[in-house]
């Protein structure tokens, strides 16, 4: 998490909500998103099947999900791409089924499927998308931003994947939004540019701006979000801190150790302390091939969607 | 620890200027042409076109067609309605598409873009590629054949009115036949047969009289055989007028029927346009 913000307070709406002393408008005003009872289906296809979620203003929210989940499904309806069937959704306080000029200007969009522009330049396309923002960033601040000084001369196709998808989010920031939206935003990336793309997140976050971004990586979750929602089967299974998915701090820690035969035994306990001390005096000094583990977020993660199925 | 619930930055307060309505319709044309001509095959096919066509038609038929009026004379008429019906129809139709499934149309509609103003930016390419096309067919037709270029005001005029209400149709003909293509790849092949077979009925390849009489009456129905019709009261003498289907030039019903054009477009293009794929929902 970034070092300018404390983003435990946001893992718990509750205590902070209760901090707060707010009315019901206040609440709204701290609120970038808030959808109840969201549904939308493709004929028979149900893809989302009743989502109830708020994103705080300033947080880090990913959507967490196997693909097929309805995690674009649901960033689509909160990007005004696409209409929802039911439920009631407020982004940045309007409806997005019905986007106005000003609205687009203060959310920030990197889709899932990049749009190219063959024949031009990076440095041509992000000067040319400024220019539809009243309050846009300086081009050439947010193509060295992005990591893309060095191709700001480039025609777009020549861009290879990781490099596009660059300049995907450049146009997604370029208008200095308020809120972010980022689906999947990292695919197709090496371990060091999804580093550098993790920093620019922090960076904006830090800055301020509202970020919800879909994700199917486990690890780009805990890394970025304030608090994840795991999606599956178009139903928000969980919302929580990352280390609290799944009641993770809570479960059960198992304690595994050799026997003199040689083989494993394991035990699962509430007391993984007092449990070791114990088996610690019964062996009478070191105990061989000792370990302590508790369910992992992937563990978490797939015990969850696999109940969802 | 209630600091951590305020909201962003107050962005707005800092808020500058969007450029006005019409600078930022400049831009998207000025955009759109960029990327035009920056395109091999669009320059060459789109503006390349009816130029090679004229030159290997001014070449076979080096002949008159009575009364001292060369073929040139005549076959200009359809070569400058092909490449006003290539830049607008033909160009938008193909490429239209093609935008649509790269994702590009999608990308324009999350930005706070005013949605004209993307059909304003094809508009102002699809007119400056259609005055620039045009002049250099007329540079090349006068400067090897000898055209004869219109004497009189009122032929300009004519040639201006005819040629403002022709584009105008087909530009809007062919957005709304983008919607048609499924993929980046369909485009031409639902455009391509559709203006050549268009091209051969209504004259721009034979002399439109010569034609079966069932074919003129198919042709009637569709803007380019009008836009020739029209074409030809500018390049042609008056007397001519006697030998079209309809006796006389017809100017009347040329602005009638491509003015009814312009409204199906229309119409078609505000009921029908997709800014996303079907698969994109």
């Amino acid at each position: 998490m970034s070092s300018s913000r404390s983003g435990a307070d946001r893992h718990t709406p509750g205590t902070m909500r209760a901090g707060s002393g707010r009315t019901l408008d206040g609440m709204d005003d701290e609120l970038a998103i808030s959808v109840r009872g969201l549904r939308k289906a493709y004929g028979d296809n149900v893809a989302v099947a009743g989502v109830d979620l708020d994103v705080h203003r300033g947080e880090v929210f990913a959507l967490l999900g196997p693909n097929g989940a309805g995690k674009t499904t649901t960033v689509e309806i909160l990007e005004g791409y696409r209409h929802r069937d039911a439920g009631e959704v407020s982004v940045l306080g309007a409806d997005p089924a019905h986007p106005d000029i000003d609205w687009r200007s203060r959310v920030g969009i990197v889709l899932q499927g990049t749009g190219e522009f063959d024949e031009l330049t990076v440095a041509e396309v992000i000067r040319h998308f400024s220019g539809f923002y009243a309050d846009a960033d300086d081009p050439a601040k947010v193509i060295e931003r992005v990591g893309l000084a060095g191709k700001a001369k480039a025609r777009t196709h020549t861009l290879s994947g990781g490099q596009k998808r660059r300049l995907d989010v450049a146009l997604g920031i370029i208008g200095r939004p308020e809120l972010l939206f980022l689906d999947e935003p990292t695919t197709g990336f090496d371990p060091e540019a999804r580093r550098e793309f993790w920093e620019l997140i922090r960076d904006l976050a830090a800055a301020g701006t509202t970020i919800v971004l879909t994700t199917h990586y486990l690890d780009e979750a805990e890394a970025l979000a304030d608090r994840v929602g795991v999606i599956a089967g178009g139903r928000l299974v969980e919302v929580a801190a990352p280390n609290r998915l799944g009641n993770r701090q809570e479960a059960l820690a198992t304690v595994s150790w050799r026997t003199p035969e040689g083989t494993v035994e394991s035990a699962q306990t509430a007391t993984p302390t007092a449990f070791v001390a114990d088996l610690a005096a019964r062996h009478g000094g070191e105990v061989p091939g000792l370990t302590v583990t508790r369910p992992t977020l992937e563990d978490v993660y797939l015990t969850m969607i696999g109940h969802s199925r | 620890m209630t600091t951590t619930t305020k909201p962003a930055t107050p962005v707005t307060a800092t808020r500058g200027r969007r450029p006005g309505a019409g600078a930022l319709a400049l831009r998207q044309g000025r955009l759109e042409i960029t990327q035009f001509l920056r395109s091999r095959e669009s320059v060459v096919f789109t503006m390349g076109f009816p130029v090679i066509m004229i030159l290997i038609f001014a070449s076979i038929f080096d002949g008159t067609i009575g009364g001292g009026v060369k073929f040139t004379q005549y076959f200009i008429t359809g070569m400058i309605a092909t490449g006003l019906m290539t830049v607008s129809f033909q160009n938008l139709g193909i490429w239209i598409p093609v935008e649509r499934d790269r994702g590009v149309l999608k990308r324009y509609r999350g930005t706070p873009m005013p949605k004209w103003v993307w059909f304003a930016g094809k508009v102002i390419m699809v007119i400056v590629i259609g005055i620039a096309e045009t002049a250099l067919l007329l540079a090349f037709a006068v400067a090897l054949f000898d055209l004869d270029l219109p004497g009189t005001a009122g032929k300009w005029l004519t040639f201006g009115w005819v040629a403002v209400l022709g584009v105008t149709a087909c530009t809007l003909s062919g957005i709304a036949i983008s919607s048609l293509a499924r993929t980046a790849r369909s485009g031409s092949a639902v455009v391509t047969p559709v203006s050549l077979i268009l091209q051969f009925i209504s004259g721009v390849f034979f002399v439109f009289t010569d034609l079966p009489t069932w074919m003129q009456q198919v042709a009637a129905l569709f803007p380019l055989k009008w836009m020739c019709q029209g074409l030809r009261a500018v390049f042609l003498p008056e007397s001519f007028g006697a030998q079209e289907p309809g006796g006389s030039f017809e100017l009347g019903r040329v602005a009638l029927v491509l003015a009814l054009w312009c409204v199906i477009g229309l119409v078609v293009c505000l009921t029908t346009f997709r800014w996303t794929t079907k698969r994109d929902g």
